[in-house]
Protein backbone atom coordinates (compact mmCIF):
# COMPACT_ATOMS: atom_id res chain seq x y z
CA UNK A 1 0.00 0.00 0.00
CA UNK A 2 2.76 2.64 0.92
CA UNK A 3 4.82 1.39 -1.79
CA UNK A 4 2.02 2.26 -4.21
CA UNK A 5 1.17 5.41 -2.87
CA UNK A 6 4.53 6.64 -2.75
CA UNK A 7 4.58 5.45 -6.58
CA UNK A 8 2.05 7.43 -7.23
CA UNK A 9 3.18 10.68 -5.35
CA UNK A 10 6.49 10.26 -7.47
CA UNK A 11 4.50 9.72 -10.49
CA UNK A 12 2.56 13.00 -9.79
CA UNK A 13 5.91 15.27 -8.82
CA UNK A 14 8.00 14.24 -12.17
CA UNK A 15 4.77 15.02 -14.40
CA UNK A 16 4.67 18.20 -12.72
CA UNK A 17 7.93 18.89 -12.83
CA UNK A 18 7.85 18.09 -16.96
CA UNK A 19 5.21 20.22 -17.49
CA UNK A 20 6.59 23.27 -15.38
CA UNK A 21 10.10 22.52 -17.04
CA UNK A 22 8.25 22.68 -20.91
CA UNK A 23 5.94 25.66 -19.43
CA UNK A 24 9.28 27.78 -18.37
CA UNK A 25 11.08 26.83 -21.82
CA UNK A 26 7.56 28.41 -23.64
CA UNK A 27 7.06 31.29 -21.57
CA UNK A 28 10.06 32.63 -20.63
CA UNK A 29 11.17 34.13 -24.02
CA UNK A 30 7.66 36.04 -24.35
CA UNK A 31 8.23 37.14 -20.74
CA UNK A 32 11.80 38.15 -20.96
CA UNK A 33 10.98 40.00 -24.08
CA UNK A 34 8.50 42.56 -22.66
CA UNK A 35 11.22 42.71 -19.73
CA UNK A 36 14.20 43.74 -21.61
CA UNK A 37 11.65 46.19 -23.80
CA UNK A 38 11.58 48.14 -21.07
CA UNK A 39 15.46 48.78 -20.33
CA UNK A 40 17.18 51.32 -21.80
CA UNK A 41 20.88 50.27 -23.82
CA UNK A 42 22.93 50.69 -20.59
CA UNK A 43 21.36 48.96 -18.33
CA UNK A 44 21.15 45.97 -20.78
CA UNK A 45 24.78 45.03 -19.93
CA UNK A 46 24.82 45.08 -15.99
CA UNK A 47 21.37 44.35 -15.01
CA UNK A 48 19.02 41.27 -15.48
CA UNK A 49 15.88 41.59 -13.73
CA UNK A 50 16.54 44.70 -11.18
CA UNK A 51 16.44 47.62 -13.81
CA UNK A 52 14.66 50.84 -13.95
CA UNK A 53 12.16 50.77 -16.94
CA UNK A 54 12.03 53.74 -19.64
CA UNK A 55 9.82 53.78 -22.31
CA UNK A 56 12.58 55.09 -24.43
CA UNK A 57 12.55 52.35 -26.73
CA UNK A 58 8.95 52.30 -27.56
CA UNK A 59 9.46 55.77 -28.17
CA UNK A 60 12.12 55.50 -30.59
CA UNK A 61 10.54 52.47 -32.72
CA UNK A 62 7.20 53.40 -32.87
CA UNK A 63 7.42 57.26 -32.77
CA UNK A 64 10.53 58.78 -34.33
CA UNK A 65 11.22 57.74 -37.76
CA UNK A 66 7.79 56.47 -39.33
CA UNK A 67 8.98 53.36 -40.46
CA UNK A 68 7.83 50.98 -38.25
CA UNK A 69 4.35 52.08 -37.61
CA UNK A 70 4.10 52.38 -41.42
CA UNK A 71 5.40 48.67 -41.59
CA UNK A 72 2.92 47.96 -39.18
CA UNK A 73 0.16 49.66 -41.40
CA UNK A 74 1.24 47.78 -44.75
CA UNK A 75 0.92 44.54 -42.41
CA UNK A 76 -2.65 45.33 -41.47
CA UNK A 77 -3.57 46.41 -45.22
CA UNK A 78 -2.05 43.14 -46.66
CA UNK A 79 -3.38 40.47 -44.06
CA UNK A 80 -6.38 42.46 -43.79
CA UNK A 81 -6.70 42.57 -47.80
CA UNK A 82 -6.22 39.11 -47.68
CA UNK A 83 -8.59 37.59 -45.93
CA UNK A 84 -11.13 40.05 -47.29
CA UNK A 85 -10.68 38.27 -50.81
CA UNK A 86 -10.58 35.17 -49.38
CA UNK A 87 -13.82 34.98 -47.77
CA UNK A 88 -15.62 36.93 -51.00
CA UNK A 89 -14.24 34.27 -53.02
CA UNK A 90 -14.10 31.46 -50.57
CA UNK A 91 -17.09 31.29 -48.49
CA UNK A 92 -19.16 30.48 -51.87
CA UNK A 93 -16.68 27.81 -52.95
CA UNK A 94 -16.73 26.21 -49.47
CA UNK A 95 -20.48 26.09 -50.04
CA UNK A 96 -20.42 24.67 -52.90
CA UNK A 97 -17.85 21.70 -51.92
CA UNK A 98 -20.35 21.30 -49.29
CA UNK A 99 -23.71 21.44 -51.02
CA UNK A 100 -23.35 20.66 -54.30
CA UNK A 101 -22.47 17.00 -55.72
CA UNK A 102 -20.48 17.37 -59.08
CA UNK A 103 -18.16 15.92 -61.45
CA UNK A 104 -13.93 16.37 -60.19
CA UNK A 105 -15.40 17.53 -56.80
CA UNK A 106 -12.95 15.94 -54.82
CA UNK A 107 -10.05 16.92 -56.94
CA UNK A 108 -10.92 20.44 -57.31
CA UNK A 109 -11.07 20.63 -53.46
CA UNK A 110 -7.84 18.37 -53.30
CA UNK A 111 -6.06 20.52 -55.70
CA UNK A 112 -7.03 23.83 -53.47
CA UNK A 113 -5.22 21.70 -50.32
CA UNK A 114 -2.57 21.03 -52.60
CA UNK A 115 -1.01 24.98 -52.66
CA UNK A 116 -0.11 24.19 -49.61
CA UNK A 117 2.44 21.58 -50.98
CA UNK A 118 3.93 24.06 -52.93
CA UNK A 119 7.31 25.45 -51.75
CA UNK A 120 7.23 28.93 -51.57
CA UNK A 121 10.41 29.73 -52.86
CA UNK A 122 9.09 27.68 -56.04
CA UNK A 123 6.40 29.70 -56.21
CA UNK A 124 7.85 33.22 -55.68
CA UNK A 125 10.80 32.58 -57.92
CA UNK A 126 8.59 32.67 -61.08
CA UNK A 127 5.77 35.24 -59.86
CA UNK A 128 8.87 37.46 -58.78
CA UNK A 129 9.61 37.62 -62.63
CA UNK A 130 5.91 37.80 -64.15
CA UNK A 131 4.83 40.45 -60.94
CA UNK A 132 8.32 42.77 -62.21
CA UNK A 133 7.14 42.46 -65.84
CA UNK A 134 3.20 43.65 -65.08
CA UNK A 135 3.88 45.65 -62.54
CA UNK A 136 2.59 44.09 -59.37
CA UNK A 137 6.15 43.76 -57.93
CA UNK A 138 6.09 45.94 -54.47
CA UNK A 139 2.26 46.25 -54.49
CA UNK A 140 -0.55 46.02 -52.20
CA UNK A 141 -2.06 43.73 -54.27
CA UNK A 142 0.41 41.75 -55.51
CA UNK A 143 1.13 40.42 -51.85
CA UNK A 144 -2.55 39.89 -51.30
CA UNK A 145 -2.91 38.31 -54.32
CA UNK A 146 -0.48 35.77 -53.23
CA UNK A 147 -1.58 35.54 -49.62
CA UNK A 148 -3.96 33.77 -51.21
CA UNK A 149 -2.16 30.80 -50.96
CA UNK A 150 -2.27 30.77 -47.39
CA UNK A 151 -5.61 32.58 -46.65
CA UNK A 152 -7.70 30.45 -49.24
CA UNK A 153 -7.37 26.72 -48.65
CA UNK A 154 -7.65 27.68 -45.22
CA UNK A 155 -10.66 29.14 -45.10
CA UNK A 156 -12.57 26.85 -48.13
CA UNK A 157 -11.41 23.14 -46.19
CA UNK A 158 -12.37 24.81 -42.74
CA UNK A 159 -16.06 26.11 -43.71
CA UNK A 160 -16.70 23.53 -45.89
CA UNK A 161 -16.87 21.59 -42.78
CA UNK A 162 -19.12 23.82 -40.99
CA UNK A 163 -21.35 23.90 -43.93
CA UNK A 164 -21.31 20.27 -43.83
CA UNK A 165 -23.16 20.51 -40.36
CA UNK A 166 -26.00 22.20 -41.24
CA UNK A 167 -28.58 20.18 -41.91
CA UNK A 168 -30.41 20.66 -45.22
CA UNK A 169 -33.67 21.22 -44.51
CA UNK A 170 -32.98 24.99 -43.07
CA UNK A 171 -32.00 25.31 -46.41
CA UNK A 172 -35.11 23.66 -47.96
CA UNK A 173 -37.67 25.70 -45.78
CA UNK A 174 -36.42 28.79 -46.14
CA UNK A 175 -36.49 28.19 -49.82
CA UNK A 176 -40.46 27.25 -49.44
CA UNK A 177 -41.26 30.00 -47.82
CA UNK A 178 -40.21 31.96 -50.52
CA UNK A 179 -36.94 33.73 -49.68
CA UNK A 180 -34.52 34.47 -52.39
CA UNK A 181 -31.13 32.39 -53.03
CA UNK A 182 -29.25 35.57 -51.43
CA UNK A 183 -31.60 35.98 -48.57
CA UNK A 184 -31.16 32.22 -47.67
CA UNK A 185 -27.69 32.88 -47.48
CA UNK A 186 -26.99 35.79 -45.62
CA UNK A 187 -30.12 35.22 -42.80
CA UNK A 188 -30.10 31.70 -42.72
CA UNK A 189 -26.82 30.25 -43.40
CA UNK A 190 -23.94 32.91 -42.37
CA UNK A 191 -25.37 33.02 -39.04
CA UNK A 192 -25.49 29.58 -38.27
CA UNK A 193 -21.52 28.98 -39.32
CA UNK A 194 -20.35 32.66 -37.64
CA UNK A 195 -18.35 31.38 -34.69
CA UNK A 196 -16.12 29.01 -37.65
CA UNK A 197 -16.87 32.08 -39.96
CA UNK A 198 -15.23 34.38 -37.38
CA UNK A 199 -12.32 31.61 -35.91
CA UNK A 200 -10.69 31.18 -39.65
CA UNK A 201 -10.30 34.51 -40.75
CA UNK A 202 -8.58 35.60 -37.71
CA UNK A 203 -6.04 32.62 -38.01
CA UNK A 204 -6.43 32.85 -41.94
CA UNK A 205 -5.26 36.74 -40.60
CA UNK A 206 -2.58 35.45 -38.74
CA UNK A 207 -1.25 33.05 -40.77
CA UNK A 208 -1.29 36.25 -43.05
CA UNK A 209 0.44 38.36 -40.30
CA UNK A 210 3.12 36.17 -40.16
CA UNK A 211 4.26 35.47 -43.84
CA UNK A 212 8.09 36.07 -44.20
CA UNK A 213 8.95 34.75 -47.48
CA UNK A 214 6.28 36.20 -49.92
CA UNK A 215 6.96 39.93 -48.14
CA UNK A 216 10.71 39.75 -47.92
CA UNK A 217 11.03 38.45 -52.01
CA UNK A 218 7.78 40.00 -53.73
CA UNK A 219 8.07 43.46 -52.28
CA UNK A 220 10.38 45.93 -51.50
CA UNK A 221 11.09 49.40 -50.01
CA UNK A 222 7.54 50.38 -50.49
CA UNK A 223 5.69 47.87 -49.04
CA UNK A 224 7.80 46.34 -45.84
CA UNK A 225 5.83 44.18 -43.56
CA UNK A 226 6.28 43.91 -39.89
CA UNK A 227 8.14 40.73 -40.53
CA UNK A 228 10.43 42.15 -42.67
CA UNK A 229 11.11 45.30 -40.96
CA UNK A 230 11.78 43.64 -37.99
CA UNK A 231 14.95 41.51 -38.86
CA UNK A 232 16.15 45.08 -39.98
CA UNK A 233 17.17 45.71 -36.63
CA UNK A 234 19.29 42.46 -36.34
CA UNK A 235 21.47 43.25 -39.30
CA UNK A 236 22.06 47.34 -38.25
CA UNK A 237 26.02 48.02 -37.07
CA UNK A 238 24.52 49.73 -33.86
CA UNK A 239 22.95 47.44 -31.91
CA UNK A 240 19.61 48.64 -29.90
CA UNK A 241 18.86 45.30 -27.70
CA UNK A 242 15.88 47.21 -26.55
CA UNK A 243 14.35 48.55 -29.62
CA UNK A 244 14.27 44.61 -31.27
CA UNK A 245 12.48 44.18 -28.32
CA UNK A 246 9.79 46.35 -28.90
CA UNK A 247 9.66 45.84 -32.21
CA UNK A 248 9.28 41.83 -31.91
CA UNK A 249 7.07 42.68 -29.00
CA UNK A 250 4.82 44.95 -30.77
CA UNK A 251 4.39 42.50 -34.35
CA UNK A 252 3.39 39.64 -31.78
CA UNK A 253 1.21 41.13 -29.84
CA UNK A 254 -1.60 41.26 -32.08
CA UNK A 255 -0.97 37.53 -32.94
CA UNK A 256 -1.38 36.66 -28.64
CA UNK A 257 -4.50 38.79 -28.55
CA UNK A 258 -6.46 36.84 -31.73
CA UNK A 259 -4.95 33.58 -30.57
CA UNK A 260 -7.06 34.20 -27.17
CA UNK A 261 -10.26 35.30 -29.00
CA UNK A 262 -10.41 32.16 -31.26
CA UNK A 263 -8.92 29.59 -28.54
CA UNK A 264 -11.77 27.10 -28.85
CA UNK A 265 -11.94 27.29 -32.58
CA UNK A 266 -7.85 26.58 -33.40
CA UNK A 267 -7.51 22.93 -33.48
CA UNK A 268 -10.12 22.62 -36.46
CA UNK A 269 -8.58 25.67 -38.08
CA UNK A 270 -4.84 24.57 -37.88
CA UNK A 271 -5.92 21.43 -39.32
CA UNK A 272 -7.58 22.53 -41.85
CA UNK A 273 -10.87 20.94 -40.64
CA UNK A 274 -9.65 17.56 -41.14
CA UNK A 275 -9.74 17.22 -37.24
CA UNK A 276 -12.66 19.04 -35.31
CA UNK A 277 -11.70 19.88 -32.01
CA UNK B 1 -17.57 12.10 -33.93
CA UNK B 2 -14.66 14.37 -33.28
CA UNK B 3 -12.30 12.53 -35.59
CA UNK B 4 -14.95 12.16 -38.46
CA UNK B 5 -12.89 13.58 -41.74
CA UNK B 6 -14.92 15.88 -44.01
CA UNK B 7 -11.47 15.85 -46.07
CA UNK B 8 -12.10 13.57 -48.87
CA UNK B 9 -15.22 12.38 -47.57
CA UNK B 10 -17.55 11.11 -50.83
CA UNK B 11 -21.25 12.50 -49.68
CA UNK B 12 -23.20 13.39 -46.76
CA UNK B 13 -26.79 12.98 -45.84
CA UNK B 14 -26.79 17.09 -46.46
CA UNK B 15 -26.12 17.09 -50.04
CA UNK B 16 -28.38 18.32 -53.00
CA UNK B 17 -28.28 15.49 -55.19
CA UNK B 18 -28.08 16.89 -59.01
CA UNK B 19 -27.09 14.36 -60.68
CA UNK B 20 -30.13 12.04 -60.29
CA UNK B 21 -32.18 13.75 -62.81
CA UNK B 22 -29.08 15.11 -64.99
CA UNK B 23 -30.90 15.81 -68.29
CA UNK B 24 -33.97 17.68 -67.17
CA UNK B 25 -31.61 20.36 -65.07
CA UNK B 26 -30.52 23.57 -67.10
CA UNK B 27 -27.28 24.16 -68.50
CA UNK B 28 -26.85 26.94 -65.61
CA UNK B 29 -27.89 24.89 -62.39
CA UNK B 30 -25.38 21.98 -63.74
CA UNK B 31 -22.95 24.41 -63.96
CA UNK B 32 -23.86 25.89 -60.87
CA UNK B 33 -21.44 24.78 -58.41
CA UNK B 34 -18.25 25.02 -61.23
CA UNK B 35 -19.11 29.15 -61.36
CA UNK B 36 -19.09 29.40 -57.46
CA UNK B 37 -16.09 28.10 -57.36
CA UNK B 38 -14.35 29.28 -60.20
CA UNK B 39 -12.93 32.78 -58.89
CA UNK B 40 -11.54 30.48 -55.70
CA UNK B 41 -9.79 28.64 -58.71
CA UNK B 42 -8.70 31.38 -60.90
CA UNK B 43 -7.37 33.46 -58.32
CA UNK B 44 -5.22 30.81 -56.87
CA UNK B 45 -4.15 29.46 -60.61
CA UNK B 46 -3.13 32.63 -61.44
CA UNK B 47 -0.95 32.12 -58.75
CA UNK B 48 0.22 28.66 -59.79
CA UNK B 49 0.81 29.23 -63.59
CA UNK B 50 3.99 30.64 -63.26
CA UNK B 51 4.79 27.58 -60.83
CA UNK B 52 3.78 25.20 -63.43
CA UNK B 53 5.95 27.32 -65.75
CA UNK B 54 9.23 26.27 -63.52
CA UNK B 55 9.53 23.09 -65.24
CA UNK B 56 10.36 24.66 -68.41
CA UNK B 57 12.28 27.31 -66.96
CA UNK B 58 14.52 24.92 -65.45
CA UNK B 59 15.36 24.01 -68.66
CA UNK B 60 16.64 27.22 -69.89
CA UNK B 61 19.28 29.41 -69.01
CA UNK B 62 17.25 32.53 -67.89
CA UNK B 63 18.27 34.73 -65.59
CA UNK B 64 17.45 37.70 -63.66
CA UNK B 65 20.40 39.49 -65.70
CA UNK B 66 19.21 39.78 -69.02
CA UNK B 67 15.87 39.11 -71.21
CA UNK B 68 17.36 36.74 -73.30
CA UNK B 69 17.43 33.29 -72.70
CA UNK B 70 17.39 29.79 -74.50
CA UNK B 71 16.88 26.11 -74.13
CA UNK B 72 19.25 24.37 -73.05
CA UNK B 73 17.75 21.11 -72.33
CA UNK B 74 19.16 18.74 -68.84
CA UNK B 75 21.83 20.71 -68.52
CA UNK B 76 20.82 22.72 -65.07
CA UNK B 77 19.57 19.31 -63.73
CA UNK B 78 22.89 17.39 -64.53
CA UNK B 79 24.79 20.25 -63.06
CA UNK B 80 22.86 20.05 -60.08
CA UNK B 81 22.98 16.38 -59.47
CA UNK B 82 26.96 16.50 -60.06
CA UNK B 83 27.18 19.55 -57.37
CA UNK B 84 28.26 18.79 -54.10
CA UNK B 85 26.11 21.57 -52.96
CA UNK B 86 22.88 19.97 -53.95
CA UNK B 87 23.51 16.50 -51.74
CA UNK B 88 25.12 19.31 -48.71
CA UNK B 89 21.41 20.93 -49.18
CA UNK B 90 19.29 17.29 -49.23
CA UNK B 91 21.30 16.11 -46.32
CA UNK B 92 20.83 19.67 -44.19
CA UNK B 93 16.94 19.65 -45.31
CA UNK B 94 16.86 15.82 -43.92
CA UNK B 95 18.98 16.32 -40.71
CA UNK B 96 16.63 19.65 -40.29
CA UNK B 97 13.50 17.95 -40.73
CA UNK B 98 13.93 15.01 -38.68
CA UNK B 99 15.27 17.32 -35.39
CA UNK B 100 12.31 19.14 -35.89
CA UNK B 101 9.62 17.20 -36.59
CA UNK B 102 10.84 13.80 -34.72
CA UNK B 103 11.30 16.12 -31.67
CA UNK B 104 7.78 18.20 -31.89
CA UNK B 105 6.22 14.86 -32.27
CA UNK B 106 7.43 13.09 -29.54
CA UNK B 107 7.48 16.31 -26.66
CA UNK B 108 3.69 17.43 -28.44
CA UNK B 109 2.58 13.84 -27.92
CA UNK B 110 4.12 14.01 -24.10
CA UNK B 111 2.97 17.56 -23.26
CA UNK B 112 -0.57 16.39 -24.20
CA UNK B 113 -1.03 13.60 -22.45
CA UNK B 114 0.03 14.97 -19.48
CA UNK B 115 -2.15 18.24 -19.96
CA UNK B 116 -5.08 15.99 -20.45
CA UNK B 117 -6.20 15.38 -17.05
CA UNK B 118 -9.01 18.37 -15.68
CA UNK B 119 -7.46 20.89 -13.60
CA UNK B 120 -7.46 24.74 -13.65
CA UNK B 121 -4.14 24.53 -13.70
CA UNK B 122 -4.14 22.39 -17.01
CA UNK B 123 -6.68 24.76 -18.69
CA UNK B 124 -4.59 27.78 -18.16
CA UNK B 125 -1.52 26.06 -19.21
CA UNK B 126 -3.33 24.67 -22.56
CA UNK B 127 -4.27 28.63 -23.57
CA UNK B 128 -1.06 29.79 -22.72
CA UNK B 129 1.19 26.69 -24.17
CA UNK B 130 0.32 27.99 -27.58
CA UNK B 131 0.81 31.62 -27.41
CA UNK B 132 4.68 30.67 -28.82
CA UNK B 133 2.73 29.10 -32.18
CA UNK B 134 1.02 31.85 -32.69
CA UNK B 135 3.97 34.37 -33.02
CA UNK B 136 5.84 34.57 -36.34
CA UNK B 137 8.86 32.20 -37.10
CA UNK B 138 11.01 34.87 -38.10
CA UNK B 139 9.88 37.20 -34.93
CA UNK B 140 10.12 34.04 -32.50
CA UNK B 141 14.07 33.82 -34.16
CA UNK B 142 14.47 37.53 -33.63
CA UNK B 143 13.49 36.83 -29.86
CA UNK B 144 15.76 33.84 -29.41
CA UNK B 145 18.67 35.65 -30.62
CA UNK B 146 17.92 38.30 -27.79
CA UNK B 147 18.13 35.48 -25.57
CA UNK B 148 21.08 33.95 -26.63
CA UNK B 149 23.50 36.75 -27.50
CA UNK B 150 26.60 36.87 -25.55
CA UNK B 151 26.64 39.60 -24.35
CA UNK B 152 22.82 40.63 -23.55
CA UNK B 153 21.35 37.94 -23.45
CA UNK B 154 19.58 36.14 -20.52
CA UNK B 155 20.61 32.57 -21.34
CA UNK B 156 24.29 33.29 -21.28
CA UNK B 157 23.87 34.43 -17.91
CA UNK B 158 22.07 31.27 -16.73
CA UNK B 159 25.04 29.29 -18.35
CA UNK B 160 27.45 31.26 -16.80
CA UNK B 161 26.32 30.41 -13.39
CA UNK B 162 27.11 26.20 -14.71
CA UNK B 163 30.48 27.79 -15.51
CA UNK B 164 30.06 27.90 -19.32
CA UNK B 165 30.55 30.98 -20.80
CA UNK B 166 30.02 31.95 -25.05
CA UNK B 167 28.27 29.42 -25.71
CA UNK B 168 28.39 29.66 -29.28
CA UNK B 169 25.24 28.71 -30.53
CA UNK B 170 24.10 29.84 -34.35
CA UNK B 171 27.84 31.17 -34.86
CA UNK B 172 29.87 27.78 -35.06
CA UNK B 173 29.01 25.00 -36.99
CA UNK B 174 28.89 22.38 -34.58
CA UNK B 175 25.96 23.73 -33.06
CA UNK B 176 23.90 26.16 -35.47
CA UNK B 177 21.40 23.35 -36.46
CA UNK B 178 21.03 22.24 -32.57
CA UNK B 179 19.99 26.46 -32.40
CA UNK B 180 17.76 26.50 -35.55
CA UNK B 181 15.70 23.05 -34.10
CA UNK B 182 15.39 24.18 -31.05
CA UNK B 183 13.76 27.62 -32.29
CA UNK B 184 11.35 25.24 -34.80
CA UNK B 185 10.86 23.25 -31.48
CA UNK B 186 9.74 26.19 -29.58
CA UNK B 187 7.48 27.45 -31.91
CA UNK B 188 5.89 24.37 -33.45
CA UNK B 189 5.96 21.86 -30.46
CA UNK B 190 2.49 23.50 -29.35
CA UNK B 191 0.99 22.67 -32.99
CA UNK B 192 1.31 19.08 -32.09
CA UNK B 193 0.32 18.99 -28.69
CA UNK B 194 -3.11 20.88 -29.73
CA UNK B 195 -3.50 18.20 -31.80
CA UNK B 196 -2.75 15.82 -29.93
CA UNK B 197 -4.80 17.18 -26.95
CA UNK B 198 -7.81 17.45 -29.37
CA UNK B 199 -7.35 13.34 -30.66
CA UNK B 200 -6.89 12.92 -26.54
CA UNK B 201 -9.92 14.73 -25.75
CA UNK B 202 -12.21 12.54 -28.23
CA UNK B 203 -11.33 9.45 -27.36
CA UNK B 204 -14.24 6.87 -26.13
CA UNK B 205 -14.27 6.08 -22.77
CA UNK B 206 -15.38 2.19 -22.46
CA UNK B 207 -12.22 0.89 -23.89
CA UNK B 208 -10.56 2.19 -20.70
CA UNK B 209 -12.63 1.00 -18.24
CA UNK B 210 -12.46 -2.23 -19.24
CA UNK B 211 -8.74 -2.02 -19.57
CA UNK B 212 -8.30 -0.99 -16.02
CA UNK B 213 -10.51 -4.14 -14.74
CA UNK B 214 -7.99 -5.94 -16.84
CA UNK B 215 -5.40 -4.55 -14.82
CA UNK B 216 -3.13 -3.60 -17.78
CA UNK B 217 -0.20 -1.71 -16.53
CA UNK B 218 -0.49 2.24 -18.14
CA UNK B 219 2.23 1.99 -20.76
CA UNK B 220 0.64 -1.52 -22.19
CA UNK B 221 -2.58 1.06 -22.44
CA UNK B 222 -0.71 3.68 -23.99
CA UNK B 223 0.76 1.23 -26.74
CA UNK B 224 -1.90 -0.87 -27.46
CA UNK B 225 -5.12 1.23 -26.87
CA UNK B 226 -4.32 5.05 -27.10
CA UNK B 227 -1.52 5.24 -29.68
CA UNK B 228 -3.88 3.19 -32.15
CA UNK B 229 -7.13 5.48 -31.52
CA UNK B 230 -4.48 8.54 -31.80
CA UNK B 231 -3.07 7.65 -35.25
CA UNK B 232 -5.16 9.87 -37.43
CA UNK B 233 -4.34 12.52 -35.20
CA UNK B 234 -0.69 11.74 -35.47
CA UNK B 235 -0.81 11.67 -39.19
CA UNK B 236 -2.14 14.93 -39.49
CA UNK B 237 0.39 16.39 -37.35
CA UNK B 238 3.19 14.87 -39.08
CA UNK B 239 1.74 15.85 -42.55
CA UNK B 240 1.80 19.25 -41.62
CA UNK B 241 4.93 19.73 -39.69
CA UNK B 242 6.94 17.36 -42.57
CA UNK B 243 5.52 19.33 -45.24
CA UNK B 244 6.71 22.65 -43.20
CA UNK B 245 9.92 21.55 -41.66
CA UNK B 246 11.12 20.41 -45.19
CA UNK B 247 10.72 23.57 -46.78
CA UNK B 248 11.75 26.07 -43.57
CA UNK B 249 13.22 29.09 -44.60
CA UNK B 250 11.65 32.02 -42.38
CA UNK B 251 13.97 30.50 -39.04
CA UNK B 252 17.23 29.63 -40.84
CA UNK B 253 17.23 32.70 -42.96
CA UNK B 254 16.80 34.57 -40.00
CA UNK B 255 18.95 33.19 -37.82
CA UNK B 256 22.03 33.14 -40.10
CA UNK B 257 20.86 32.97 -43.48
CA UNK B 258 21.93 29.63 -44.28
CA UNK B 259 25.45 30.07 -42.78
CA UNK B 260 28.01 29.71 -40.61
CA UNK B 261 29.62 28.87 -43.80
CA UNK B 262 27.05 26.64 -45.55
CA UNK B 263 25.90 24.80 -42.73
CA UNK B 264 22.22 25.42 -42.68
CA UNK B 265 21.76 25.49 -46.44
CA UNK B 266 18.52 23.63 -46.76
CA UNK B 267 17.10 23.30 -50.14
CA UNK B 268 14.90 25.83 -50.06
CA UNK B 269 18.16 28.54 -49.19
CA UNK B 270 19.99 27.23 -51.97
CA UNK B 271 17.24 27.46 -54.77
CA UNK B 272 17.00 31.30 -52.95
CA UNK B 273 20.50 31.78 -52.91
CA UNK B 274 21.09 30.51 -56.72
CA UNK B 275 17.73 32.45 -58.36
CA UNK B 276 18.10 35.89 -56.31
CA UNK B 277 22.19 35.90 -54.72
CA UNK B 278 23.28 34.68 -58.14
CA UNK B 279 20.04 35.58 -60.11
CA UNK B 280 20.23 32.59 -62.22
CA UNK B 281 16.73 31.36 -62.09
CA UNK B 282 16.99 28.24 -64.73
CA UNK B 283 19.73 26.74 -62.29
CA UNK B 284 17.69 27.27 -59.02
CA UNK B 285 14.44 26.04 -60.38
CA UNK B 286 15.77 22.38 -60.60
CA UNK B 287 16.51 22.09 -56.31
CA UNK B 288 13.01 23.82 -55.79
CA UNK B 289 11.26 21.46 -57.90
CA UNK B 290 13.34 18.47 -56.87
CA UNK B 291 11.98 19.51 -53.06
CA UNK B 292 8.54 20.34 -53.91
CA UNK B 293 8.67 16.08 -55.60
CA UNK B 294 9.98 15.21 -52.28
CA UNK B 295 6.77 17.01 -50.11
CA UNK B 296 3.91 16.28 -52.71
CA UNK B 297 4.91 12.28 -52.57
CA UNK B 298 6.09 12.03 -48.86
CA UNK B 299 2.63 14.19 -47.88
CA UNK B 300 0.42 11.97 -50.59
CA UNK B 301 1.81 8.78 -48.69
CA UNK B 302 0.95 9.96 -45.55
CA UNK B 303 -2.55 11.44 -46.44
CA UNK B 304 -3.54 7.91 -47.88
CA UNK B 305 -2.19 6.13 -44.58
CA UNK B 306 -4.36 9.12 -42.49
CA UNK B 307 -7.70 8.33 -44.88
CA UNK B 308 -7.34 4.26 -44.28
CA UNK B 309 -6.58 4.74 -40.20
CA UNK B 310 -9.80 7.28 -40.85
CA UNK B 311 -11.58 4.45 -42.65
CA UNK B 312 -10.83 1.75 -39.84
CA UNK B 313 -11.99 4.42 -37.35
CA UNK B 314 -15.57 4.67 -39.01
CA UNK B 315 -15.81 0.77 -39.33
CA UNK B 316 -15.21 -0.30 -35.93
Amino acid sequence: MMKNRLMDLLKNVSAYTVICLYSIFAIFPLIWLVIISFKSDTQMYNTTFIFTPTLDNYKIVLFEGADYIQAFINNIIVSGGAVLLSLLVGVPAAYAFARYNFAKKEDLAFTILSFKFAPEILVILPLFMIYQKIGLYDTYFGLIWVYQLITLPLLIWVLRGYFEEISVEVEQAANLDGYPWYSVFWKILVPLIKPGLVASSLLAFIFAWNSFTFPLLLSGFQIETVTVAALRYIGSDTVHYGQMAVAAAVAALPEVVLALIIQKHLVRGLSFGAVKG
Amino acid sequence: MATSANMMKKTTKNQKNIKQEDNKIPFLVKARPYLIILPALLLTIGILYPFATAIYYSLTDFSFRSIDYKFIGLKNWISMFQSKNFWHACLVTVQYTLATTGTEMVAGLGIALLLVRESRFTKTLRIILIFPLMIAPVIATLIWQLMLNNSVGIVEKFLNLFGVFNFPWASSASTALLTAAMIDFWVYTPFVMLLMLAGLQSLPKSPYESAKIDGGSPWFTFRTLTLPLLKPFIFIALVFRLMASMQEYGIIFALTKGGPGSTLMNLSLTGYNMGFAFSSLGKALPYLLVLWAAIFFISKKLIGAWLKGQQNAQGN
